[in-house]
């Protein structure tokens, strides 16, 4: 099979039509206001590490005045309003990030390096669309299975991660905001600019000043919020390890979290299985996004029957992938978010080979300047290898193997995590059959990586609590609700 | 006369009625100080094995088709109705309540489990469904059983109590180990020896006795237990207790008395499932 790559002509999408700011201040209370640390921090472009802007680190006083403002708006205005008005203005915000879509779509792939291919085709529609999901919602909770007179918590605090940043906006804000809460949002460090941007929607949108108030920082500011005594209720994403801070921090607090963490996905492909589309699958599963995601399909389990030919395909499919400038409409991959993060995924890769795995890396260029990493993967992986146990969140698969289908679940189970996985068989009942063995909240069966606003996603164990999306992530965010 | 053949309490673990292995007992008495029974004070090791056995039977129980299950849960309501006479006289004794107060808890506890037992086969309905995606996949989501999940039962009204918290769990799926309340332990062991004969599998449920101020934390520390009901153990505890469960991120819940289907879905999990649709 060849592997050589096809000459694009490069297909840049303008930035002009993103018109960053010098600097930004801290959205509280609908105004925009000067941090009391005084502090800036640079938010940059991980592909060729420009400095995009300089944005504020809010402190435990800034935190106040945010959660004052929530509450505020909470008890004066929101949770007053009638649902079908409320609903009105998150439908509001639906359309005008349908309107600004493009220029949302641009200034995610500068400020975390994603391709603009999926910032505009992925991230800002299902943003969009959770709105507008959210939005129905927002008159109709005594139908939705929670009792007969559904309430919020109040204010809500909300940590995103850099993966997903106005995704994951969207996923902690609709919701809050349909059920009747108020909130505080924190982007995370590294990708803060299009929840700044998204403050201007609320604007546009004339939000009631102090529903969603957004503060950027870095890990003391998240901290900060978590122990701020006057929030009603936590919604975080990202690692396990401060999830679990989260969960010990509030436990004397009697206040619930939600909690969306790590994963280590199984993407698990029989014998029976269409080839060519699991091949597809499997580098949708771990490249989508440079694997920068809590669901990824990082483990590959492959039958032992067709382990060589499988990975022959994969190779040559990978070694086809484009890696470069993120705004070009033909890229595939794009720079690792972060300077920290490259040299973690350097770290688990070199543990791998250390362990005993063998790597191969796609034969592509990497830009010079940037944080970069080729499309990557170990085969001759154990159950014991690091890269098989720990989240690498990078664009690197592990290959393990298994010979019948009940060794495959319990491979795919043994972790403490619980998030996602894949089966690929043609056999419906096989599909229907593993779906039931497999300990995870998401289960993708011939196809990997797929979200909408209506479906619930969460994992089981240590990838967290809760669910998001969909009937059942409303439950996050009315009390009592299960 | 005849001398009465009196009762040994024992634990309950893996479908068997063991003592202690630390062959620690502690003794109870009456409201007017009469000598009752010797229940077992359950170890650390007791607690352990109780999770190993629970964590065995779990695959066997989850897989249980759900009419199975509530057949099994109404057969546990079936037995504990002929075994009325002998809750009412432990309740009366320990809690120091008249008859018909010992033996409307008994009925109010058996009736619970009917009400359970027609659960089994309705929570994926009513929970679950289908959901509309904007694409050509089929998607839908059921609640599935947690695991092993850990009930500190209620201290008082032992029977009731302690069903409050164990129907739903089983109910959902789960296997479980149940701390008895201390004071009124007795109800918890007879329960078990009902479940013996309900063909309730091995291992599903698992009753320690003991000084909960000790068994309560190895508990919420166990590594293998994935959900807590810490309905029964002093609020004080709160804090404590979810500390030690964030080492796994254990589902943890205390409940105000709730008879609820949501009590069920306090110890399940949501699974979503796609696939494509096409020819």
């Amino acid at each position: 099979m060849s592997t050589e790559i096809f000459e694009y002509a490069p297909a840049p999408e303008s930035r002009a039509i993103v018109n960053i700011k010098s600097d930004y201040g801290l959205y509280i209370n609908g105004k925009w206001v000067a941090p009391h640390s005084k502090k800036r921090f640079a938010s940059i472009n991980p592909s060729n590490e420009e400095v995009l802007s300089k944005v504020s680190l809010a402190d435990s006083v800034d935190i106040d005045k945010a959660v004052k403002a929530a509450r505020a708006a909470y008890n004066k205005v929101w949770a007053k309003m009638p649902p079908k008005e409320r609903a009105k203005y998150l439908f509001r915000i639906a359309r005008l990030l349908q309107e600004r879509a493009r220029e949302f779509a641009v200034l995610e792939a500068l400020d975390n390096g994603k391709p603009i291919r999926e910032t505009r085709d992925v991230d800002v529609p299902l943003a969009a669309a959770h709105f507008f999901y959210h939005a129905g919602w927002a008159d109709k909770l005594e139908y939705a299975g929670f009792g007969a007179n559904p309430k919020p918590h109040g204010v809500v605090a909300q940590i995103i991660p850099w993966n997903f940043p106005l995704l994951m906006l969207a996923w902690k804000v609709a919701p809050a905001l349909a059920t009747g809460n108020t909130v505080v949002l924190k982007p995370a460090e590294t990708t803060p600019l299009t929840a700044l941007l998204f403050a201007e929607v609320c604007e546009q949108a004339e939000l009631p000043a102090g529903v969603v108030n957004i503060i950027t920082g870095d890990g003391s500011t998240g901290a900060s919020l978590v122990n701020h005594k006057d929030i009603d209720k936590i919604a975080f994403t990202g690692s396990t390890e401060v999830g679990k801070l989260i969960a010990k921090a509030i436990s004397d607090r009697g206040i619930p979290a939600t909690l969306e963490l790590g994963g280590k996905g199984a993407n698990i492909v029989f014998d029976d299985a269409p080839i060519d589309e699991a091949v597809e699958g499997i580098v949708n599963g771990i490249f989508f996004n440079q694997g920068h995601v809590c669901c990824a399909g990082s483990r590959l389990l492959l039958q032992e029957s067709i382990v060589d030919e499988f990975v022959e395909k994969l190779q040559s499919r990978m070694a086809k992938i484009r890696v470069g400038d993120p705004l070009d409409k033909n890229t595939d991959l794009g720079a690792i978010n972060s300077s920290a993060q490259l040299a973690k995924i350097k770290e688990m890769s070199e543990s791998g080979s250390k362990e005993g795995a063998q790597i191969w890396s796609a034969p592509c260029s990497l830009p010079t300047k940037g944080y970069w990493f080729a499309p990557t993967i170990f085969t001759g992986v154990t159950q014991a290898h690091r890269i098989a146990r720990e989240e690498i969140f990078g664009p690197v698969l592990s290959v393990l193997t298994f010979r019948t289908p009940q060794e495959a679940m319990e491979k795919a189970n043994n972790t403490p995590f619980g998030l996602s996985a894949g089966v690929w068989t043609e056999k419906g009942s096989k599909i229907l059959w593993a779906a039931n063995e497999l300990k995870a909240g998401v289960i993708w069966a011939n196809t990997f990586n797929k979200f909408d606003a209506a479906s619930p996603f969460g994992g089981y164990k240590e990838s967290g609590w809760g669910r998001e999306g969909g009937r059942h992530g409303l439950a996050a965010y009315i009390k009592g609700a299960r | 006369m005849r001398l009465d053949v009196m009762k040994t309490y024992k634990l309950y673990i893996g479908g068997a009625f063991p003592r202690s292995e630390s062959g620690r007992s502690y003794e109870l008495k009456d409201k007017k100080g009469n000598f009752i029974a010797n229940p077992a004070l359950a170890s650390r090791k007791d607690l352990r094995d109780a999770v190993v056995a629970a964590r065995g039977a779990f695959s066997g129980w989850s897989h249980a088709t759900a009419f199975n299950r509530g057949q099994i849960l109404y057969r546990i309501a079936e037995m504990l109705e002929g075994r009325s006479s002998q809750f009412i006289a432990e309740i009366s004794a320990l809690e120091g309540v008249g008859e018909a107060a010992a033996k409307k808890q008994v009925q109010s506890a058996i009736d619970l489990w009917v009400w359970y037992a027609g659960w089994c086969d309705k929570i994926s309905a009513s929970a679950g469904g289908t959901n509309p995606i904007a694409g050509p996949y089929y998607n839908f989501t059921i609640p599935e059983p947690l695991g092993v999940v850990g009930i500190i039962a209620e201290e008082r009204e032992s029977l009731l109590g302690l069903t409050r918290g164990l129907a739903p769990v089983i109910a959902g799926g789960n296997t479980t180990v149940l701390i008895a309340s201390e004071s009124a332990p007795l109800p918890a062991i007879t329960l078990a020896e009902v479940l013996a004969t309900s063909d309730l599998p091995h291992g599903v449920v698992n009753v320690l006795t003991g000084k909960r101020s000790e068994l309560i934390s190895w508990l919420a520390g166990h590594m293998e237990v994935d959900g807590l009901d810490i309905s029964g153990a002093q609020k004080t505890l709160d804090g404590e207790l979810k500390r030690l469960g964030s080492e796994n991120l254990k589902r943890i819940h205390r409940f105000n008395m709730d008879v609820s289907p949501a009590r069920m879905l306090s110890f399940m999990e949501y699974k979503t499932v796609w696939h494509p649709i096409g020819i």
